[in-house]
């Protein structure tokens, strides 16, 4: 088959086939749109201003790696005055997390960056191996998404960020999309699609890969060379995800564009404002000072549980109530150190447009 | 009878099916069995069958039979590499090369990488 010419340059070879338009472009050529469009991403959607203090979550693994190879690229080429941080979560899980942290670690070096490493085990006084020796591998997803989400928020208030972008890629989002269609989650359907989220008490997070397929991301990393970890989480069995995930990719696999047209279908449902309204009005975690839709947040809850070898009262009302029967918690048990967000933060929810 | 020499490599996640082997060269005769099978006794250069050149659909079926060490639904899916497995040949996007019908050459370099692990 005689070699494919690039069909921007229309000079060098092709070397991959775009997802999203079919167009055969060459190497440098797909450096150049891959960049311009996430920058194009950010500028539309006004994801930062000249000064701010951004942390790039990361995990070592391919999205969060390209990620910030890419912010710190377009942050020198426009100029667009960010400082950069690193920012990764320390689940505690053995043979998995210690080894991704290490590809953190060399990324500091080669990109450059601060990094701030926060451990479950510091926060919360539990690793992950720890948990899942408690509670099994049944609800064990559970207690590291909470975990996980505020200390993020908690390790972007250390190194008092004004913002924080994940990795979040437009095969994500659409996995998302379709999961919350699946469970009926009308008001998650109506956020999972925004660009930018910010709670009251929360950092701003984004995502500038919104529109970036999985497989440029890879093929990206693939032809820059950027040195990344890629295994599956030892104690992840989310088997819903993976349904919707392989779902997908068939998907993709006989028409490209589902991706980008299920984020679209995401973004034009219309949410009534009473699906909206069902959210709990927010308040303050009266033991830790995080964000909560009730008198204690999430995470509180579910350290309690542990603290007391009551693991499931987190989970389930039934195990809560027999929890609540037992009385108070003890003043012994450990807790979350207070949260100071950083301040500056306005008090009401607000979504940037997309 | 040419012999072609294929340099084979996997990532993002792919060579946990391949007993962690990041790399590896696989000899193949230049024909194969049209019937795509892939014992040593079909590969004989006597053999009877029937021959066609051999073609990255043929390698895909190879690597499955004779080097997979787990999980081979996870690498194959009807007949050829799974959705979310980018496949390339010489460093070009085998969706550029005909996929599955591109006839090896000796030296090819072919790469596979899981787009499905963890971010
Ligand atoms: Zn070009
Ligand atoms: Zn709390």
């Amino acid at each position: 088959m005689a070699p494919k010419i690039c069909a921007l340059c229309r000079k060098s070879k092709a070397m991959l086939k775009r997802p999203k338009t079919g167009q055969q472009i060459c190497k440098d050529c797909f450096f150049y749109v891959f960049e311009t469009e996430v920058h194009n991403t950010i500028i539309q959607a006004k994801l930062f201003k000249p000064g701010d203090r951004v942390a790039i979550g990361a995990s070592g693994g391919k999205d969060s790696t390209v990620l910030a190879y890419v912010m710190k690229t377009l942050n020198e080429r426009y100029q667009y005055g960010l400082d950069l941080f690193l920012l990764s979560i320390d689940e505690g899980i053995t043979g998995y997390r210690d080894d991704s942290l290490e590809t953190v670690k060399r990324n500091q070096q080669q990109y450059d960056m601060p990094l701030k490493i926060l451990s479950y085990d510091e926060l919360y006084g539990w690793t992950m191996d720890a948990i899942v020796s408690q509670v099994g591998r049944k609800n064990n997803c559970t207690f590291c998404g909470v975990f996980r989400r505020q200390a993020l928020d908690r390790g972007a208030a250390m190194l008092n960020v004004d913002h924080i972008v994940t990795g979040h890629n437009a095969d994500d989002i659409a996995e998302t999309v379709l999961m919350n269609i699946m469970r009926g989650d009308i008001a998650r359907l109506g956020r999972c699609t925004s660009i930018c989220t910010q709670g009251e008490d929360t950092i701003r997070r984004s995502k500038p890969f919104k529109y970036a397929y999985e497989k440029e991301i890879v093929m990206y990393a693939y032809f820059k060379k950027l040195d990344y970890f890629s295994t599956e989480c030892i104690y992840s069995p989310d088997a819903y995800r993976g349904h919707a995930r392989v779902f997908l990719k068939d998907l993709e696999a006989a028409r490209p564009s589902a991706i980008i047209d299920i984020i679209h279908s995401g973004e034009a449902f219309e949410i009534k404002d009473e699906v909206k309204a069902t959210q709990k009005l927010q308040q303050t975690c009266q033991r830790c000072g995080y964000m909560s839709s009730n008198a204690l947040c999430k995470a509180c809850t579910l350290l309690e549980g542990l603290e007391r070898g009551m693991a499931e009262s987190g989970i389930t009302d039934r195990a809560r109530k027999r929890l609540e029967a037992e009385g108070p918690a003890p003043d012994n048990i450990r807790t979350i150190p207070f949260f100071n967000p950083p301040s500056g933060q306005p008090v009401v929810t607000v979504e940037a447009p997309s | 009878m040419s012999q072609l020499s294929l340099k084979v490599e996997f990532g993002g996640g792919i060579e946990l099916l391949f007993s962690k082997k990041h790399t590896i060269t696989v000899e193949l005769p230049a024909l194969v069995p049209t019937d795509d099978s892939t014992d040593d006794q079909s590969l004989m250069e006597d053999t009877a069958k029937e021959k066609k050149p051999a073609n990255l659909a043929y390698l895909v079926l190879y690597l499955r039979d004779r080097l997979l060490t787990e999980r081979a639904e996870l690498f194959v899916e009807n007949g050829t590499v799974r959705p979310g497995i980018l496949v390339l040949v010489n460093d070009t996007d085998w969706q550029l090369e005909g996929e599955g019908d591109y006839e090896l050459k000796d030296k090819d370099n072919i790469v596979f990488i899981s787009t499905l692990h963890g971010g």
